[in-house]
């Protein structure tokens, strides 16, 4: 029977508070209910209402409490309910969890998991599918995770709960129930690690999350069209794996980064940055993205215009100069050809 | 025969609706007095006594005038220093000695504190070294002592965000078997925040061992109490969230040390989170590189002089005859040397190694980190070459 991810997280939750009794899981309507995707289901059942409890509905208060459970050395595992509903906590996450270490020289460390369920592709409703990972990339101190397949799930989230430090792991909720056979306890490469997910010559996808899926199928297409593509998934965006990826990038030569998150200034748009960096003799053309398109989360009916595709990265890597000319997309009138 | 319905009523007797019972007041207990605690008259003499609160030990009450007299000077040399060009800046609590020292008095060591950027005294008078405390303002790092070690939280910039980490610790050590108290120091403005409202909601619903402490200094930099709420008083807003609370006389040293008595023992005892507000007066600007003269006016801080919560203390303890001239000179000799030593240890420029700036963002550098560490290692390196 295939497992889903939504079985593995609980797995993982469960496995973890068994291993380690400091290990305490809260949030809102995590408790009795299990968490409105039932991540958390049957655990206060089973660990008691004291090591799995539901809080007042407050993101800050949650987030702000878990830093003071941490500090008197117990280690909180904070579900927030929806990617855009973790805004109010920010101010805690960047101010406080993410620099306690470091402002006090080690002294104090706020070892936690933030675990978002994030981005769209489920049809939901406004403040419901964001793609937040940027903001907290951007704030050094934090670790920043998200799994694409069920196994890494599974270990991905075992391995935050144990961290020393903040980890905010981000679930792809379209990925909930999405299902692999596979064995639990799955155990799979470490934070820190980029996985070739699917090996390929012409050029590398580099994806995480969400979008993994997308760039698998889009490597299945292209076949039809005479190209065999290497995808990569980044697993944690924090700590970034640049030697995984460049060595990809180099051996294929042409390199397109897909997130579903809006493009402008995302985290694809540093990894771009990083590929050209490390890579610029080994390309033949440009790196591009395919992201989400620069506007707010639409509406659900118009959700699948603003969500990568398939269609949209085969344009992309259609656009990578397989004849050796420059992409006209760039020129201007008047410009050299 | 006709009668008017006044006449009928008349005739019989209205009978009485049947007694129902009143629900008890949901708010006992939980409202704070109209007026603020005081035991001791501006003038330092001793008010009739209340079983509420009973007088703490002229022991006590020596103690807190000394480590008063000593916050005062140091306080005082905190800002000099400032004119020298050793402190970036410095957030004096002049004027509040009552509050920074009783909170801290009114707790056992192990007991935590939450304080904010303008606590140095209160972080002092905890015996954290002076030096510990200001580095946060010398500019070295942010937080210099060992937090863990003091059981103090670094002092808290943004506004209320520690009232949310004190209710989380203070549950997490009542969870663990411990019997740990913490106390939120806050100001007035800082009530406005959304995470006071969450901090003392959580440690409500959680049953947390929290005193949050306001000291209601009137002005949150310029902004004056009347614009951060319109409630009866900043302690009329622990009903709302089930917690008991307390106004205090803020430089009445023997009132405020007797109502965060209570309120530790009562966190302490498992009842909850106590909220008391302490009416203070902030006597120097918000910070020294403040003009609290465009705000408010020399009037204004005069009638608070007349309220000094030193002298305050100083006459009824000479009047109790537990201190005399020689004692106060002896005190104040202990704060001249404390000002003395501070001075001398930051007159020296303190070393700070840029390398260390990786050390401690994760537990480990990431890769990014080291590649980083070893380009400023690099330039450090070069500079020193071109140096020599």
């Amino acid at each position: 029977m295939a497992t889903t991810m939504a079985t593995a997280l609980n797995a993982a939750l469960a496995d973890a508070m068994l291993a380690d009794e400091r290990v305490l899981v809260f949030g809102e309507d995590v408790g009795q209910l299990g968490g409105v995707f039932r991540i958390t289901d049957g655990l206060q059942a089973r660990f008691g209402d004291k090591r799995c409890f539901d809080t007042p509905l407050a993101e800050a208060g949650i987030v702000g409490f878990a830093v003071g459970l941490a500090m008197s050395g117990l280690r909180p595992v904070v579900e927030m309910q929806f990617d855009a509903f973790a805004y109010p906590a920010f101010e805690q996450i960047a101010s406080h969890v993410a620099k306690l270490r470091n402002r006090t020289r080690g002294a104090l460390s706020v070892p936690m998991v933030i675990r978002v369920p994030y981005a769209g592709g489920i049809g939901g409703v406004e403040h419901h599918c964001d793609s937040s990972e940027a903001y907290y990339a951007h704030t050094p101190g934090l670790k920043v995770v998200t799994p694409s397949t069920v196994d890494d799930a599974y270990s991905l989230l075992r391995e935050a709960i144990d961290d020393p430090d903040p980890v905010v792991f981000m679930e792809p909720k379209k990925l909930y129930f999405a299902g692999a056979e596979t064995v639990l306890p799955a155990r799979t490469e470490p934070f820190g690690r980029a996985v070739v997910r699917r090996p390929g010559r012409d050029a590398t996808l580099v994806a995480y999350g969400p979008a993994v899926p997308v760039a698998l199928d889009a490597a299945e297409a292209a076949r039809d069209e005479g190209w065999d593509l290497e995808v990569v998934d980044v697993r944690t965006i924090v700590p970034f794996d640049d030697a995984t990826v460049a060595a990809s990038v180099r051996r294929t030569g042409r390199c397109v980064v897909v997130q579903e998150a809006q493009g402008f200034a995302g985290v694809g748009a540093e990894i771009a940055a990083r590929v050209q960096e490390r890579c610029f003799h080994a390309l033949h053309a440009p790196v591009l993205r395919v992201c989400g398109l620069d506007i707010p989360y639409p509406a659900p009916m118009l959700e699948h215009t603003h969500l990568p595709s398939v269609d949209r990265v085969l344009d992309a890597v259609a656009r990578l100069q397989w004849d050796d000319q420059p992409d006209r997309r760039w020129l201007t009138e008047g410009s050299a050809a | 025969m006709t009668t008017t319905p006044q006449a009928a009523r008349r005739a019989s007797p209205r009978k009485r609706r049947p007694v129902t019972p009143t629900a008890p007041d949901p708010t006992v207990g939980l409202l704070p007095q109209n007026d603020p605690v005081r035991l001791l008259d501006p003038d330092g003499t001793l008010l009739p006594a209340r079983a509420d609160y009973p007088e703490p030990s002229v022991e006590a009450l020596r103690e807190m005038y000394r480590r008063m007299v000593v916050g005062r000077r140091f306080d005082a040399q905190a800002t000099a220093l400032t004119k020298q060009g050793r402190l970036a800046v410095y957030p004096s609590s002049r004027g509040q000695e009552a509050c920074q020292v009783g909170g801290v008095l009114a707790l056992r060591y192990d007991d935590w504190v939450f304080p904010t950027y303008r606590e140095s005294m209160a972080l002092t008078a905890r015996g954290i070294d002076p030096v510990e405390v200001l580095t946060l303002l010398r500019g070295d790092w942010h937080c210099g002592y060992d937090p863990a070690r003091q059981r103090t939280a670094p002092q808290c910039t943004p506004l209320a965000t520690q009232c949310v980490h004190a209710a989380g610790l203070a549950y997490g050590e009542s969870y663990q078997g411990r019997d740990t108290v913490a106390l939120v120091y806050i100001g007035d403005g800082a009530t406005s925040e959304g995470d006071f409202h969450e901090g003392v909601n959580f440690a409500a619903v959680f049953k947390a061992p929290v005193v949050y402490f306001v000291q209601n200094n009137r002005y949150a930099i310029s902004v004056p109490l009347s614009r951060q709420t319109a409630a009866p008083s900043l302690a009329h807003k622990g009903v709302g969230y089930g917690v008991p609370s307390e106004q205090v006389d803020g430089n009445d040293p023997m009132a405020v040390l007797a109502v965060l008595t209570r309120a530790v023992a009562h966190a302490r005892a498992g009842k909850g989170p106590f909220l008391v507000e302490a009416h203070t007066y902030r006597m120097e600007a918000h910070t020294n590189a403040d003009d609290a003269t465009r705000y408010r006016d020399a009037d204004e801080v005069e009638a608070w002089r007349d309220r000094d919560p030193v002298a305050r203390l100083e006459t009824y303890l000479r009047g109790r005859d537990v201190l005399d001239d020689a004692a106060v000179a002896e005190i104040a000799e202990q704060a001249e040397t404390y000002a003395a030593r501070l001075r001398e240890r930051m007159n020296g420029q303190p070393t700070v190694d840029p390398l260390s700036l990786f050390d401690h963002v994760y537990a480990e550098p990431t890769a990014q980190l080291v590649e980083q560490r070893e380009q400023v290692r690099a330039e450090l390196a070069a500079a020193a070459e071109g140096d020599a």
